[in-house]
């Protein structure tokens, strides 16, 4: 694996095969949900509505690529015993910055995400990835790493959101400048139940809505992932 | 291994060099934030009157100036539980949640008048209790002060899909729309009937699967219109007053 240290000297900032892995290896092999289970609680809970789940992802993506890059740059000086606590202090400021930030930017989306946006201090993959990861790696690397698995968590995220939000509502990215409306009782969707031959049996599958949806939604994309990644039957 | 000296000398100033990274950032971005909740509570306060917007715009179509526009052009007179107008007291200053904590007696109502092609919309504020939290809505009245020209209601848990229905399901919001809350000169106010509405002028159909939550919304209704009710009888006695005059 990419995880360990580099001993000869190298550019700051270089980008190779191996830096490259690090951003796609947790999107499909090592993919922090689906493969690692880690984070599900926020997933079960934000992905009602692809917008929150995007900006969820936003906001997870910075936290686990600067809490890493910060990690990385003390890590020589942290001292060994309170290492977690400090990787907490860093971890949980930086999810302040995310939280005052949302207030200042899209306060209805902040209303939306409420306590979620301060869970991502418990997020299992942001303090994971800095035990694993940046306390042993040089920051730029660690960066690529916290970037990589932000990634990773987000696309799942978005995925599930997609499915729960289509089926749920009938929209897609509702409460965004860009909402589309595409299966409902009236005129302002695309196709309009109502009136339509085809559809007229359509209603929106409630249980979409309500987070044990996400949770099948979870298990059936990590069973659609193992059916053809066969690297990663033998893991398990 | 590090020395005592070093760890706590290490955290104090980690801590120390975030706290005043925080502190500043929160500074800058206080006022800013203040105003967009201000405006987002705004919001929720006009949607109740949606229907009768200037322009014939939606809530979501309004900018946030539009919004202060608004309510800088509103009475917004803030009364005690006898029905009397306090002075020097504006409405949008007054906290649902905090009124609810203290006794009955001592609450402040906000109202909010809203004047729309001649004709005033009075906004009450009402908040109770569902299944898991707090429930609140803001409800516009006619200027008959009886007959319902919209209603918004949010909540702070509902179950998503259930509960919440309340406010994620505009339908709900619409059937309050023509109800009244007086029958006869009696005040009755507006039930959330399980198994359907039978009479439309003060019943409205339930959400189903969320029993305590649409009870949860007939408690709050009757009481909390119940609390204006001094004033709304004032407004209701002027108004008869007019109607004979024109008559």
């Amino acid at each position: 694996m990419a995880e360990t240290a580099v001993k000869e000297k190298e550019p700051l900032f270089q980008f190779g095969k191996k830096e490259r892995h690090l951003i796609t290896d947790p999107l499909n092999d090592n993919n922090p949900i689906t493969v690692q289970v880690l984070g599900i609680c926020s997933a079960l809970a934000v992905t009602s509505l692809v917008y929150p789940s995007f900006v969820m992802a936003i906001a997870v993506i910075f936290v686990t690529a600067f809490s890493s890059l910060f990690t990385s740059m003390l890590r020589t000086y942290i001292p060994k015993q309170v290492r977690m606590i400090v990787q907490l202090v860093i971890i949980a400021s930086l999810v302040t910055v995310v939280e005052l930030t949302l207030k200042y930017l899209n306060y209805p989306i902040y209303k939306q995400l409420s306590v979620y946006i301060g869970l991502i201090i418990t997020n299992c993959i942001v303090m994971g990835r800095l035990e694993a990861f940046a306390m042993a790696n040089k920051p730029w690397r660690s960066f690529l790493d916290g970037i990589g698995n932000g990634l990773g968590y987000g696309a799942i995220l978005i995925i599930v959101g997609i499915i729960r939000e289509v089926f749920g509502k009938g929209s897609l990215f509702a409460g965004s400048p860009i909402e589309l409306k595409i299966i409902g009782p009236t005129v302002d969707y695309f196709i309009n139940t109502t009136d339509s031959a085809l559809f007229g049996w359509y209603t929106n599958n409630n249980l979409m809505v309500l987070p044990a949806a996400a949770m099948f939604i979870i298990g059936i994309l990590i069973w659609i992932q193992r059916s053809y990644n066969t690297k990663l039957v033998d893991v398990s | 291994m590090y020395t005592t000296r070093y760890v706590i000398g290490f955290i104090l100033i980690l801590t120390a060099s975030v706290a005043v990274a925080l502190t500043g950032l929160r500074e800058v971005t206080k006022n800013k934030a203040a105003q967009n909740e201000d405006i987002f509570n705004k919001r929720a306060i006009l949607s109740a009157i949606e229907d009768y917007l200037p322009d014939g715009k939606k809530v979501s179509g309004l900018s946030d100036e539009e919004v202060a526009q608004i309510f800088a052009q509103m009475q917004q007179p803030v009364l005690n539980m006898q029905g009397e107008v306090l002075d020097g007291v504006q409405a949008e200053t007054v906290d649902m949640a905090q009124e609810r904590k203290k006794p009955e007696a001592e609450r402040r109502l906000p109202l909010y008048i809203y004047e729309h092609n001649g004709e005033n919309f009075y906004i009450l504020s009402v908040r109770g209790k569902g299944l898991w939290d707090e429930i609140w809505g803001n409800i516009a009245l006619k200027s008959d002060a009886n007959t319902i020209a919209g209603a918004a209601f949010d909540h702070k848990g509902e179950t998503p899909g259930l509960g919440a229905e309340i406010k994620d399901n505009p339908a709900f919001a619409k059937e309050f729309e023509g109800t009244k809350i007086y029958e006869d000169g009696n005040y009755v106010s507006v039930k959330v009937r399980k198994g359907g509405a039978k009479n439309r002028t003060h019943e409205v159909d339930a959400i189903s699967g969320a029993t305590v939550t649409s009870d949860g919304v007939s408690e709050m209704l009757y009481r909390g219109i119940k609390y204006y009710q001094p004033y709304l009888e004032e407004i209701r006695q002027s108004e008869k007053a007019q109607g004979l005059l024109i008559q």
